[in-house]
């Protein structure tokens, strides 16, 4: 078992072009630290950027794929993009609607810690 | 390697791997605290250097325009919007509590396994990648004509969803008369 010293993994880095697997490997890791983040926080905000983050893996997917397909030459309706600015639109609006819901949260019960907020009503 | 190997040896996609590899440590290090840090002030701040990386990663995938539009949008919009939310709604002797080890540990296990799971599915994949890969061209004007003819439906949905979203906010946080 040779063992990997860090010039043959620096020259690896530098003669292997960076493929799909990679990047999907990547927008994974992103994936599941925003899983992570939402099951592990209490205050709803944190819960919203763990949101956030799952997003953009998800756009860094469908990115790596419409480039790796060959991108804009073979695929010249931009469907990479154009999902990816779609997301985006759709997130603003997102986090527009949760924040205005979560100071209402605030001026009602005082704390935005979803494990105090138990009932629909105040 | 000398630095004027280095720049001999800098050219075409050897520029954008190691672009590729410094902005996989920024965002995935950013990531981590934007996720795992106790403080949710120093969340944001980390996950503004991540989304500020993801646009770096458009750009190495040959969208200038989603890397503008992430940072204008997301950067400058979505979590300044996202600081005046924890602003608002951080009282100031408020203490992070610590979070509870089992808890903490539940949620390491199942995100290592989410993660096994999904890489074991990508290494085991059959991937074939297209023989010519573009050089990265400007991308503005097929996106513009784009969404102006295929996806115009979709573009029209998607700025009367955000008028409704930002009419809805402005009028869920209106100060209500007693």
């Amino acid at each position: 078992m040779n063992e990997l010293s860090l010039p043959q993994l620096m020259g690896f880095v530098a003669t292997h072009p960076v493929a799909l697997p990679i990047y999907l490997i990547v927008a994974a890791m992103l994936f599941v630290l925003g899983i992570m983040a939402c099951m592990l926080r209490r205050n709803a905000i944190g819960i919203l950027i763990g949101i956030e983050i799952i997003l953009n893996a998800a756009i860094l997917n469908f990115m790596a794929f419409w480039r790796f397909r060959g991108g804009l030459d073979a695929d010249p309706t931009m469907s990479g993009p154009m999902f990816g600015v779609f997301i985006i639109v759709l997130a603003a609006c997102e986090a527009a609607v949760a924040l205005a819901i979560l100071l209402n949260l605030y001026f009602n019960f005082g704390s935005v810690e979803v494990d105090k907020i138990q009932q629909m009503k105040h | 390697m000398n630095s004027e190997a280095a720049n001999v040896a800098l050219t075409g996609w050897q520029g954008a791997n190691i672009a590729f590899w410094i902005i996989t440590i920024v965002v995935l290090v950013s990531a981590f605290f934007a996720a795992l840090s106790r403080s949710i002030v120093q969340a944001a701040f980390a996950l503004f250097f991540c989304l500020l990386g993801i646009a770096g990663y458009y750009v190495l995938l040959g969208s200038a325009f989603l890397a503008v539009t992430q940072i204008i949008i997301y950067v400058g919009g979505i979590l300044v919007l996202l600081m005046f939310g924890i602003l608002l709604t951080n009282r100031p002797l408020q203490r992070d509590l610590p979070y509870s080890p089992w808890l903490y540990a539940l949620v390491c296990l199942s995100g290592l396994l989410l993660l096994a799971a999904i890489e074991t599915v990508i290494m085991m994949a059959p991937w074939t990648q297209a023989a010519t890969i573009s050089a990265p061209a400007s991308d503005v004007r097929p996106i513009g004509n784009m969404l102006l003819t295929k996806y115009l439906l979709p573009f029209e949905l998607a700025g009367i969803t955000l008028l409704l979203c930002l009419v809805g906010a402005a009028y869920l946080v209106r100060r209500r008369e007693r």
